[in-house]
C-alpha cells in the first residue's frame, strides 16, 4: 500500500471540533461531513485539497470526542493518510476502523512543511519527502491492525472472519 | 509484577489470568452506548455486518440527548432513524425524550454501570462511569457497531498513571477543581493511551458526583479511561440504583504504574481552564478580570444534583447580572424532578436563570444558548476549544458549579467564596 500527495501541516491539538464542528453533526452524510472538514481552523483546506493530499501536524492530533465524523470527513475529503507525532486515542481507533491510514512519526513531523510532496509506503513504514529529499522511518503497524487496515476497515473484517 | 485496576478488569473480560500493557484483546463487554449523533453512523456499519440482531437486547443502550428534543429537520431525521433502529432490535435500554438525560447522567442513575464492567461508548465521555469502578471508554460509531454485532470490542492494555489523593477539600472546592487542577499538571496528552487510576483516603471526602465529574474529564488529559477504587460511597450508589450483579476489583499491590501523583485535597483552590485548552488552567486568584456574557450550569460533567444544589445556594436571594444570560440544564429527568421538589428551580428561576429540560444543547454548540462573535461564557462543561459553544472567535472558561454561579451575579469571573460565605 502506497499514497503520494502534497502536505497540509497544522500544529499540536487539533481537536475534533474544528476537523468537523458539531454544528454540522446533525448529519451523517460523509460528503456533506467533508465539504466542512478543517473549516474552523483552515477555509482553505477544502478548496484546495486534492486526492491523494496529507494531513501532518504535531502532538494529540484528533483530541476530543468520539465523533468518527472526523476522520470519516478526512478521508472523504480525499486525504491519504495523516501523519503526527502523537494521536488522540479515540481518533487513532476510529481511524483504523473506517481504513483511513495514519502513522506516528514525530521526526517526519518536524522535517516537513506545508506544500511538500510526500510518498509513503505504509509496508516499509517508509516516508519520503520528495520536495526536500529526505526520508523518514515510522513504526509499523501491529498485525491485528494491518489486517483490519487491509480489509478497509473493522466491519468488513468482521465479516470476512465470521 | 501484578496488574492495575483496568489490566485486570480487561483481563477478567477476555478470559486471560494475566495481561500486560501494549498487548492486544479482544474482550466481552456488558455494555455497548450510543447518542444520537454516533449511532445513526453505527447503524449503517451495523447493516453492513449482515447480522439482523444485536448481540444482547439488555446489553445496549441508546440515549438521543445531542440535538434533542429534536433542534431541526435533519437532527429529526437523525433521531427517527436511531428511535426505529431501537425499536425494529427491541433495544430495551432506549431512552425517548421524556425519559431520557444526558447519556453519563443517565446510564449509572438507571444502574446500568457497576463496578468490574466493561463499557464502550460511542461517546468519549463514556470514561465517567470509572467513578464507579468500572472500565469505560470512548469508542467511535464503527465500534458500536462492531460492538453491537459481536459483544465483543479490541483493546491495546493500557499501561496507567496512579493519583493518590489525602487531606479534606476545602471551601468551595469540589471534584471540577480537583479534575481542572490534575489537567493544568499533566496536560491534555499526560495520560495518552493511559488509564488514570484514583485512590487514597481524601476519596472520603468525594461524593459520587464529584467522582463522576472527575472520571468524566479524563479523556480531556487524553486518557483511556479514569478509574476510582471501590468504596463504600460506591458501594452505597450502586445499592440505591442498580441490581446488576458486580464484581470488585482492586489494584495489586505490585501493579506497575508509569508515575504516581500524591495530591493533597487541601491545597486545591478553586480553577479555571482559559480557552482554548482544558490544560490553560489558573487559580481562582489568578484569574484577573475576565467578563461574560453567558453562564452554564450543568452537562454530563456538572449536571448532577451535587451540582445544582451548589449553584442554588449561591444563587438563591441574589440576581443574575443584568445583561448576562445563566443557562441551567439539568442532567436527567429525575435530576430535574429533584431539584423542583427541593425548590431549586425555583431559587434558580427567581435569581433570572433559564432551566432547560436535558440535553447536551450548548455543551457542544448544538442549540439551546450558542455563543455570538467574540462572546464569552463561564461553563461548567469539560471543553473550552475554538468553536465549541458557537463562533470560532466567542470564549470559553471551564469552571466549578460554584464559580459558574459566582461570575453569573457579578458578570465577571469571580471566587464563589466572594459572594457566598463558604458551606464547608
Ligand atoms: S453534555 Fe457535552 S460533553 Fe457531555 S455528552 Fe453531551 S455534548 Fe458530550
Amino acid at each position: 500500500m502506497k499514497a503520494k500527495g502534497r502536505v497540509f501541516k497544522y500544529g499540536d491539538n487539533i481537536d475534533t471540533d474544528v476537523i468537523i464542528p458539531a454544528r454540522y453533526l446533525n448529519t451523517s452524510e460523509p460528503k456533506e461531513l467533508a465539504s466542512h472538514c478543517m473549516e474552523d481552523i483552515d477555509k482553505e483546506f477544502v478548496k484546495k485539497v486534492n486526492p491523494g493530499d496529507i494531513i501532518v501536524a504535531g502532538k494529540n492530533f484528533g483530541c476530543g470526542s468520539s465523533r468518527e465524523h472526523a476522520p470519516l470527513s478526512i478521508k472523504t475529503a480525499g486525504v491519504s493518510c495523516v501523519i503526527a507525532s502523537t494521536f488522540a486515542r479515540i481518533f487513532y481507533r476510529n481511524a483504523i476502523n473506517i481504513g483511513l491510514p495514519i502513522l506516528e512519526c514525530d521526526a517526519a513531523v518536524q522535517g516537513t512543511e506545508a506544500g511538500d510532496e510526500i510518498e509513503i509506503d505504509f509496508n516499509a513504514g517508509i516516508i519520503k519527502n520528495l520536495t526536500k529529499g529526505t526520508a523518514f522511518k515510522s513504526q509499523p503497524f501491529p498485525e491485528f491492525m494491518k489486517k483490519i487496515m487491509a480489509a478497509d476497515g473493522l466491519i468488513n473484517y468482521i465479516k470476512a472472519k465470521s | 509484577m501484578g496488574m492495575t485496576m483496568s489490566q485486570k478488569i480487561l483481563a477478567a473480560h477476555t478470559g486471560l489470568d494475566k495481561v500486560v500493557p501494549g498487548q492486544l484483546i479482544e474482550a466481552d463487554l456488558d455494555l455497548v452506548l450510543g447518542n444520537d449523533v454516533t449511532t445513526p453512523v453505527a447503524i449503517k456499519e451495523f447493516e453492513k455486518t449482515g447480522k439482523s440482531e444485536v448481540f444482547d437486547k439488555k446489553k445496549v443502550a441508546i440515549v438521543p440527548d445531542h440535538f434533542t428534543p429534536n433542534k431541526d429537520i435533519k437532527a429529526a431525521e437523525q433521531c427517527k432513524m436511531v428511535r426505529l433502529f431501537a425499536r425494529d432490535k427491541e433495544i430495551e435500554n432506549y431512552f425517548e425524550v421524556g425519559e431520557m438525560g444526558i447519556e453519563h447522567c443517565l446510564i449509572p442513575e438507571k444502574g446500568l454501570a457497576v463496578p468490574g464492567d466493561l463499557i464502550i461508548g460511542a461517546d468519549s465521555h463514556t470514561c465517567t462511569y470509572g467513578a464507579l469502578g468500572a472500565f469505560s471508554t470512548g469508542v467511535g460509531s464503527t465500534d458500536m457497531a462492531a460492538g453491537m454485532a459481536t459483544g465483543k470490542c479490541w483493546f491495546k492494555v493500557p499501561s496507567a498513571i496512579k493519583f493518590v489523593l489525602k487531606g479534606k477539600p476545602t471551601g468551595w472546592v469540589s471534584g471540577k477543581d480537583v479534575i481542572l487542577h490534575i489537567i493544568g499538571m499533566i496536560g491534555v496528552d499526560g495520560a495518552l493511551y493511559k488509564s488514570m487510576e484514583v485512590m487514597g483516603d481524601g476519596l472520603k471526602y468525594l461524593t459520587m458526583d464529584d467522582r463522576f465529574t472527575i472520571a468524566n474529564m479524563a479523556i480531556e488529559a487524553g486518557a483511556k479511561n479514569g478509574i476510582f477504587v471501590v468504596d463504600d460511597i460506591t458501594l452505597e450508589y450502586v445499592k440505591e440504583h442498580s441490581v446488576k450483579d458486580f464484581k470488585v476489583f482492586e489494584p495489586d499491590s505490585d501493579a506497575e504504574y508509569d508515575e504516581v501523583y500524591e495530591i493533597d485535597l487541601g491545597t486545591i483552590k478553586p480553577t479555571v481552564a482559559f480557552p482554548h485548552l482544558p490544560e490553560n488552567t489558573r487559580t481562582i486568584d489568578e484569574v484577573g478580570d475576565v467578563e461574560i456574557d453567558q453562564v452554564v450550569i450543568g452537562s454530563c460533567t456538572n449536571g448532577r444534583m451535587g451540582d445544582l444544589r451548589v449553584a442554588a445556594e449561591i444563587l438563591r436571594g441574589k440576581k443574575v447580572k443584568k445583561g448576562v444570560r445563566c443557562i441551567v440544564f439539568p442532567g436527567t429527568q429525575n435530576i430535574y424532578l429533584q431539584a423542583l421538589r427541593e425548590g431549586i428551580i425555583s431559587d434558580l428561576v427567581e435569581a433570572g436563570a433559564v432551566v432547560s429540560t436535558p440535553t447536551c444543547g450548548p455543551c457542544l454548540g448544538g442549540h439551546m444558548g450558542i455563543l455570538a462573535k467574540g462572546e464569552r461564557a463561564v461553563s461548567t462543561t469539560n471543553r473550552n476549544f475554538v468553536g465549541r459553544m458557537g463562533h470560532p472567535e466567542s470564549e470559553v472558561y471551564l469552571a466549578s458549579p460554584a464559580v459558574a454561579a459566582a461570575s453569573a451575579i457579578t458578570g465577571k469571573i469571580t471566587d464563589p467564596a466572594s459572594v457566598s460565605s463558604a458551606r464547608k
